[in-house]
């Protein structure tokens, strides 16, 4: 059933037919309607949850937490401040290895305070041990609650996973979404069966001391448990596909690149407006294409060579900066390459921090640009009356 | 001869706590009070790092430690799972953490719990300091005592402010339980973790553990020194039930503070320098007032 419903309504919508036992969030820093619209779900009865009000996002995390080892299906989410407040109970979710699902509403961090979108919030969590899943559109992240709760939930797997889409650009945004009924998301999604969990039956301890005997193998293990969750995630994509038909999760989504000399490659709801200045290209005769990253962690970087190893320009637009080197994904990208022949040139470009537009032209001159010179972590847009009237 | 006894207790022997820790020892009466079915949460602290380094655990009963200031949040998360899950009657859920975890740290979580109304004991030990990390001072630390972030010097007499009334910040939360216990008086100790169990909703249990190593006593004088901060005042036993005090423990044969005192070296200086008496007096006034509140006499 397709409906026309607000960005947050989507989620809340998916998150319902996940069926969580306990969602715990915090409204506010800043708020988006998610946890409004399952509120009023659990409060009309369409939803059995046990919906926890806390007193902080550091406080939300840690209920779901301790429901997830009781072996309790759980939800939160956040955006921006919220996100960092939680980061210390976010490393240790994914150290006790429970799948725990969040969505973030990605937005700016302070200061100064901003409480538009931009993706810094969930790049900063990108060491934690977290899958991370970046929407591009309204019926992406509402197919992507569904999947992330089988990823994590998979006893290979047996990771959180944050799933990402664009505060306000989208949590905010009208857009058609294709429904999935009850009984259908119930087949494609069974109970939680956890492998262990805190019961009297079999009392276990979690949460131990682990002194330097042993603690490089639980970081071991989680990193190849990251490695390994890449197959589930595609895997899970293709299932969905089959039940559903859309293929709306999975590592990267590759847009009009066979052929491409130029690929672009970006996170989120600007992937749309990149596309349509590809298209506009694309009609002049250009080979330009995109790369869109579905998967920021576990990092696809082999998806990410085959798909533009014969790529001579990539030019990668995000919305987060790692202050003092580049944008993360762009060196990430470089990564991808290194030991490699044929190599690209590999630009980074800033774009849209705060909330600020970006415009078609903005992106088409930024492609522009950088198909005649390699540009490193260059502001697009930038106003040089705010800074002195030229780049400092 | 017939070999004495040796019950099994929930928190197994081996632990590596050091000799003499009250908090081990209001651990095991605590957890052998409230019996197998139960759900424990830790903080980061003391208890979590002697009792759970791996691959031992020395917790007989499924038990989670998460961070430092989340144990009240986890076992709020637990309870509702519980419920969620339909199975509410499989255990009770026990919360622990220590003073620092418990009145600092961890104050805004446990402040969430109490509001929230869940069926969960929270039980703080309060040793009066941060032990675990090297006896530095906490909001549970009492007046003057010397720590190593609130030292006794030239011009200081320790840690210059009194401890944090936990118990009446719990119970102001309209908690239908609030205690505070000593491992001074165990039997009394058994009696009101039997009895927060038994009522549905929020109950703080704040109890008292003297800590040879922080304290700076002999390990043979755990027992006297808890029992000696009972009988001086300095730390009242009562019981709180919907906000209102319903029972306390009487002093039997009131104690200057300076028996209290001198049994432990970080009041040392009290003793040592210029103008200490002074400092004492200042110290039994605060016990003589808790005895006037309390009506512990």
């Amino acid at each position: 059933m397709k409906k026309i419903i607000e960005g947050s309504m989507a989620v809340a919508e998916a998150i319902r037919v996940c069926r969580p036992h306990v969602i715990s969030a915090y409204p506010i820093t800043p708020q988006t309607h998610i946890v409004e619209n399952l509120s009023q779900f659990v409060a009309d009865g369409k939803l059995k949850s046990e919906f926890v009000n806390v007193e902080s996002e550091f406080g939300a995390a840690s209920v779901v937490l301790g429901a997830s080892a009781t072996g309790a299906r759980t939800f939160s989410c956040t955006t921006s401040q919220g996100l960092l407040l939680m980061l210390e109970v976010l490393y240790n979710i994914a150290g006790l290895r429970f799948p725990v699902v969040i969505v973030v509403a990605n937005r700016a961090v302070s200061a100064p305070i901003n409480i538009w979108c931009d993706h810094q919030d969930a790049v900063t969590a990108r060491d934690t041990g977290w899958i991370q899943l970046w929407a591009e559109d309204n019926q992406e992240v509402y197919d992507m609650c569904l999947q992330a709760y089988r990823i994590g939930e998979n006893p290979e797997v047996s990771l959180p996973v944050m799933v990402n889409f664009d505060g306000f650009i989208l949590t905010h945004a009208f857009e058609p979404v294709e429904l999935i009924e009850q009984k259908d998301a119930d087949k494609f999604l069974p109970p939680y069966k956890p492998v262990q969990y805190l019961t009297t039956k079999n009392p276990l301890t979690f949460g131990l001391l682990v002194d330097p005997e042993y603690y490089t193998e639980t970081r071991y293990r989680l990193q190849k448990a990251m490695e390994d969750s890449k197959k589930v995630i595609e895997d899970v994509a293709f299932e969905f596909k089959k039940k559903f038909g859309r293929y709306s999760g999975g590592l990267v989504e590759k847009y009009r690149l066979d052929d491409a000399e130029t690929a672009v490659i970006s996170m989120g709801s600007v992937t749309g407006t990149i596309k349509d200045v590809v298209d506009n290209f694309r009609d002049e005769g250009k080979n330009v294409g995109v790369l869109k990253i579905r998967t920021l962690r576990p990092f696809p970087k082999e998806a990410i060579y085959s798909a533009l190893k014969d790529v001579k320009n990539i030019i990668v637009m995000e919305k987060s900066i790692s202050l003092g080197l580049e944008g993360v994904l762009s060196t990430e990208i470089k990564g991808c390459f290194y030991g490699k022949e044929n190599q690209p040139k590999i630009s980074g470009f800033i774009v849209g921090l705060g909330g600020r537009d970006i415009s078609k032209d903005s992106v088409r001159k930024t492609i522009l640009k950088a198909e005649k010179e390699l540009v490193e972590a260059e502001f697009v847009d930038l106003k040089y009356e705010l800074i002195g009237g030229k780049l400092l | 001869m017939k070999k004495p006894e040796i019950t099994e207790s929930l928190l197994a022997p081996g632990h590596k706590a050091c000799a003499g820790c009250g908090e081990a020892l209001a651990a095991r009466i605590i957890m052998d009070a409230a019996g197998p079915d139960i759900i424990v949460t830790a903080a980061t602290g003391c208890l979590e790092v002697f009792s759970t380094l791996y691959p031992q655990s020395a917790w007989k009963m499924p038990w989670i430690h998460s961070l430092f200031e989340n144990s009240s949040a986890v076992a709020a998360g637990i309870e509702v799972a519980l419920k969620a899950l339909g199975r509410e009657n499989e255990a009770k859920v026990i919360a622990q953490g220590g003073d620092g975890a418990t009145a600092d740290i961890g104050v805004g979580c446990l402040s969430g719990m109490f509001e929230r109304g869940h069926d969960v004991l929270y039980i703080c030990y309060d040793n009066e300091a941060y032990m675990n990390t090297g006896i530095q001072r906490s909001g549970l630390t009492p007046f003057e005592a010397s720590t190593t972030t609130s030292p006794s010097g030239e011009i200081s007499w320790g840690n210059k402010t009194d401890k944090k009334p936990m118990p009446e910040i719990a119970a102001a939360h309209k908690i239908p339980y609030v205690a505070t216990a000593t491992v001074g008086y165990i039997k009394d100790l058994e009696k009101k973790v039997k009895k927060a169990l038994s009522i549905k909703g929020p109950k703080y249990l704040q109890v008292h553990c003297p800590c040879p190593l922080g304290w700076a006593h002999d390990p043979s004088l755990t027992i006297k020194v808890a029992k000696m901060a009972v009988q001086t005042g300095l730390i009242p036993i009562f019981e709180m039930e919907n906000e209102k005090i319903t029972s306390v423990r009487k002093i039997a044969k009131k104690q200057p503070v300076e028996e209290y005192l001198k049994l432990q070296a970080r009041f040392r200086h009290l003793f040592k320098k210029i103008g200490g008496e002074e400092e004492i007096k200042r110290i039994q006034q605060i016990a003589d007032n808790n005895i006037k509140k309390y009506g512990l006499m």
